[in-house]
């Protein structure tokens, strides 16, 4: 489904943001509007994909899993995206998009620091100026991102707000557009906020889905019977099942961080499965599921995974699990590690800890015959995090 | 709904909880008596994405002491005040409780009107229609960046007092007052309705050139949020405040 004339899909989405943000909205609206339909810039944006990222991105049989797991499971390598995750397909649309506009700074947040390293890449390409806002305890566990950022001559201003996470990465990019609205753009990094941002950012990744079906049609002769990804915000996600929506028959299989646990208390979430658990509210310019208290307040999410660690998710997300057509799913931070661990072991190909996520569906779940698991990132970012949690010393 | 005054106004806001829950009703009537004619009550939420760090570090306080919207409604309803009073808080609080059921609670304790950072004209069909109903005002806010076809839109709702934001970013004690307020003060003239600026505004001189720039009255948040949190005797040291700053919008007027 498409966003309607208001941003929204069902009661979800919509434009929640101060006054002073909104003229910059109503103008990428337009411009978005203008530029999807623009041969030239469609072009030029395909043109840098494919000679800059890296496109098509290959969809891998992966033999040991699929002996494991008794059905053909093919994996759709986004990690071999330039940067090591999907992030790029949106950075570099919507930095284009931002030059387009005549912008001349744009900004982003980031949580595991992928969307922020393809923001600086993107960035630097075009010869634009860059500032990222990363949670104090992302940048922690995240380094390598963080000086890849700098590499690339961004800036990393650390947000120590809140618990130092994506959520409070967001407030604190938005705060900074408030000031500098009228010269710089903001990037953000999934298929959330305010409209156009989720349709529009669903539109960039869409790529992913597009391929798959091509992909898949070649390999086996016909569609996935099912295609399964790991959701914080859903910009894979949603990037994976766009394509999709329409064939029935092929089952969507959104996983989200089961954390430590599903319980939800009053001071802490210590998961973040807003599509599984979650209320509708506000939060971040949208109407959607979220992770809040009996007050409305927001409840800090936690996931192993910094990337999926966000009290909410997207709109267009949250109205597809309402209808039915996406299914829902958890993946705790034990089964996403061993996940982890397997996919290294078995394929040599070390997963992203979000991705790890939905790799961890396929020993708990009967998915078909054909499966396609949408490998979002590569896992060298996360090699700290798990050598601590494994207890591991080199 | 708001009975704005003839003369100049001063209209302070502080955050309902800092530096203590029980606080609330005292900072009110202190406010009151410094000469406030309308006392915006911050309703915290989590996510202040409109505010600068000293309100947020106030909201984080307030939350921390145990504020909620139960408790704050509660404590407003302590006040024992003339002036009238607005609520100020983020839309998930008030789409949590139910639109309709947030309103008539503010009805019910005497709070007039509303203000709501993060929802835009454009998704204030629900509240508008509430509002209308309990007789409360609904108040937006008009940045330095809102053209003059927005500026259309949103007089068609609001009522009480229309906010002027004097600079773009989020709230803050700032040294001067923006140049951008005048422009937004001159492209307002030709409406019919109460026009209160804020942003920025910390001291008697800035209320003064605000109203000499054309304002009906004078929004300051961030000062009395510090001052409140920075005075043991905090309800004495928010009344000078009031008084300093009232004197400097009337003077605005006199000039």
């Amino acid at each position: 489904m498409t966003a309607n004339s208001e941003g929204k899909f069902g009661d979800y989405g919509g434009q929640y943001v101060p006054e002073v943000l909104m003229p910059a909205i109503e103008e990428l609206e337009e411009a978005y509007d203008e530029y999807l339909s623009d041969d030239d810039f469609l072009d030029d944006l395909n043109a840098k994909l494919r000679d800059y990222g890296g496109r098509p991105t290959p969809l891998y049989h992966a033999p040991e899993l699929s002996e494991r797991v008794g059905s053909k499971v093919y994996l759709k390598r986004e990690d071999l995206l330039h940067g090591g995750a999907h992030k790029l397909n949106n950075a570099l649309g919507q930095a284009l998009l931002a030059k387009r506009m005549g912008k001349d700074r744009i900004i982003a947040e980031t949580g595991a620091g992928q969307h922020g390293t393809a923001t600086a890449m993107a960035a630097a390409a075009l010869g634009i100026d860059c500032e990222i806002y990363m949670g104090a305890k992302d940048i922690e566990r995240q380094k390598p991102n963080v000086f890849r950022m700098r590499l690339m001559g961004a800036e990393v201003n650390p947000v120590e707000t809140g618990t130092g996470t994506l959520k409070d990465a967001i407030n604190e990019t938005l705060r900074d557009w408030a000031t500098n609205v009228e010269d710089t753009h903001y990037v953000i990094g999934s298929i959330v906020g305010p409209h156009p941002f989720p349709a529009m950012v669903r539109d960039f990744q869409s790529v992913i889905g597009r391929e798959i079906r091509q992909q898949s049609v070649e390999k086996e002769g016909r569609l996935p019977d099912s295609v399964v990804a790991c959701a914080g915000g859903g910009s894979n996600t949603m990037g994976a099942f766009y394509d999709f929506i329409d064939d029935e028959e092929v089952d969507l299989y959104a996983v989200e961080a089961g954390g430590s646990s599903l319980e939800v208390n009053e001071e802490r979430a210590p998961n973040s499965a807003s599509l599984n658990i979650g209320e509708e509210g506000v939060l971040h310019g949208a109407r959607t599921k979220i992770l809040e208290d009996e007050d409305g307040q927001i409840l800090e999410s936690h996931s192993l995974s910094a990337g999926l660690d966000y009290s909410g998710v997207g709109p267009e997300l949250a109205y597809l699990v309402d209808s039915g057509r996406v299914e829902p799913r958890t993946a705790d931070d034990d089964e996403a590690l061993e996940a982890f661990h397997l996919v290294s072991e078995t394929e040599g190909i070390i997963p992203a800890l979000e991705s790890s996520h939905a790799v961890a569906l396929l020993e708990k779940e009967d998915l078909g015959d054909f499966v396609v698991v949408n490998l979002s990132g590569r896992g060298d970012k996360d090699l700290d995090t798990v050598m601590e949690k494994s207890g591991v010393e080199v | 709904m708001i009975e704005f005054p003839d003369e100049p106004a001063l209209i302070p806001y502080f955050t309902a909880g800092d530096p203590s829950v029980e606080s609330v009703p005292e900072i009110i009537e202190a406010l009151e008596d410094g000469g406030a004619d309308v006392i915006e009550v911050g309703l915290p939420f989590s996510e202040p994405v409109a505010d600068g760090p000293t309100i947020q570090e106030a909201i984080a306080r307030a939350l921390e002491n145990g504020m909620t919207p139960d408790v704050f409604f509660e404590k407003v309803s302590e006040a024992e005040v003339e002036v009238p009073l607005v609520v100020m808080t983020y839309y998930n609080i008030i789409f949590h409780r139910g639109v309709e059921e947030f309103v008539e609670d503010c009805a019910e304790v005497g709070i007039e009107g509303i203000i709501v950072p993060d929802l835009p004209v454009e998704e204030s069909d629900e509240l508008y229609e509430a509002c209308r109903k309990n007789d409360v005002d609904l108040i937006f806010i008009i940045a330095p960046t809102t053209d003059d076809e927005r500026i259309e839109g949103i007089m068609e709702r609001v009522s009480g007092f229309v906010y002027v934001q004097a600079r773009l970013g989020t709230t803050g004690a700032r040294e001067d007052v923006s140049g951008t307020t005048y422009d937004v003060l001159e492209r307002l003239e030709g409406y019919d309705v109460p026009k209160a600026v804020g942003f920025g505004v910390s001291k008697e001189e800035h209320a003064r050139s605000i109203i000499e720039g054309g304002a009906d009255g004078v929004v300051a948040g961030s000062v009395f949020v510090e001052t409140a949190a920075e005075n043991e005797e905090y309800a004495e040291a928010v009344e000078e405040k009031t008084r300093e700053l009232k004197r400097g919008a009337v003077s605005g007027e006199e000039r």
